[in-house]
């Protein structure tokens, strides 16, 4: 059945499919803000983050600002596809 | 029973699209305020006008002087009044007040309201004033539209009202006080009453 194979196992999470939603709409966010939007803890963020980046889904940029090691997080193009393609899996299921 | 929890998936997925993209504790009584002080600067301009200056505006006089200020006046308070409610509606909600979604909201509006207000000034500077009226209703509504995206998308529809009002006030600049009025007093107070009992009631 064609609607499921559209269903990705990779966003098949709440916290995965929650740093996509934000990394959709803007242009990157950073470590602190996706983790303060989701409210989960570090290490839950981070897990989630490398399942995503491994997939190839989002690129991840680590720099300095001033001392302060900061991570950004952003969409690839990849990514932006599989999710939307995600999406529509998922109203199809909900309309059926 | 799958679909259910498909459907609270989409749901959080929208709402942290717009939590994460849009700045939306604007508050709607700091609207109508703001209507209420321009109609109150609006009317204290008429008063100066018709009683000092017969009806007309004599230029580098002390009632020209004066409307300028009631303006600046009024600016100021809106601003104030904008920045003291949408404070306190983002405390109750837990939400910050300066972070990357209000930083984006004020800049984009900020871009076409400052370039308009130099435009105003040297074209006031080049003694051509009949257009001011029709000038600030544009770029108010251009700055409403662009905040639009960043914001309570429904600012976008006051954003074209200004802007239609603007183009009307351009072809009778002879009205311009009575479109003034309507735009920024009258169409505050009519939208911020419509934000207040939309978003702010719970």
């Amino acid at each position: 059945m064609s609607i499921i194979t559209n269903i990705n196992k990779v966003f098949d999470h709440r916290i995965r499919l929650g740093i996509m939603s934000i990394l959709m709409v803007n242009e990157y966010a950073d470590f602190n803000t996706l983790k303060e939007l989701l409210d989960i803890t570090d290490g839950n963020l981070a897990s989630h983050a490398k399942a995503l980046e491994k997939a190839e889904y989002i690129s991840v940029e680590k720099q300095f600002i001033g001392r302060k090691p900061n991570t950004r997080y952003a969409t690839t193009k990849l990514g932006k596809v599989e999710f939307k393609k995600h999406i529509e899996a998922l109203e199809k299921l909900i309309n059926n | 029973m799958e679909s259910k929890d498909y459907l609270k998936d989409i749901s959080e997925i929208k709402n942290l699209m717009n939590k994460s993209s849009r700045f939306i504790s604007l508050s709607g009584l700091s609207g109508i305020l703001a209507g209420v002080y321009a109609l109150i600067g609006a009317a204290t301009a008429y008063w100066l006008v018709t009683t000092y200056s017969y009806g007309t505006l004599i230029l580098n006089g002390w009632v020209f002087r004066t409307c300028v200020l009631i303006l600046a006046l009024v600016a100021f308070f809106s601003i104030l009044t904008g920045i003291l409610l949408t404070t306190r509606k983002a405390k109750k909600h837990g939400e910050k007040i300066w972070d990357n979604t209000s930083r984006r909201l004020v800049f984009n509006f900020l871009i076409p309201l400052v370039v308009g207000g130099i435009y105003i000034l040297i074209i006031l500077n080049q003694q051509k004033y009949g257009q001011t009226g029709a000038l600030m209703l544009l770029f108010y509504g251009l700055a409403l539209i662009n905040a639009s995206k960043y914001s309570i998308g429904d600012i976008r529809h006051l954003g074209f009202i200004q802007i239609i009002l603007g183009l009307i006030c351009a072809c009778y600049p002879g009205y311009g006080f009575w479109l003034w009025v309507f735009g920024f007093g009258v169409m505050h107070i009519v939208y911020g009453t419509w934000m207040h009992f939309k978003y702010d009631r719970n």
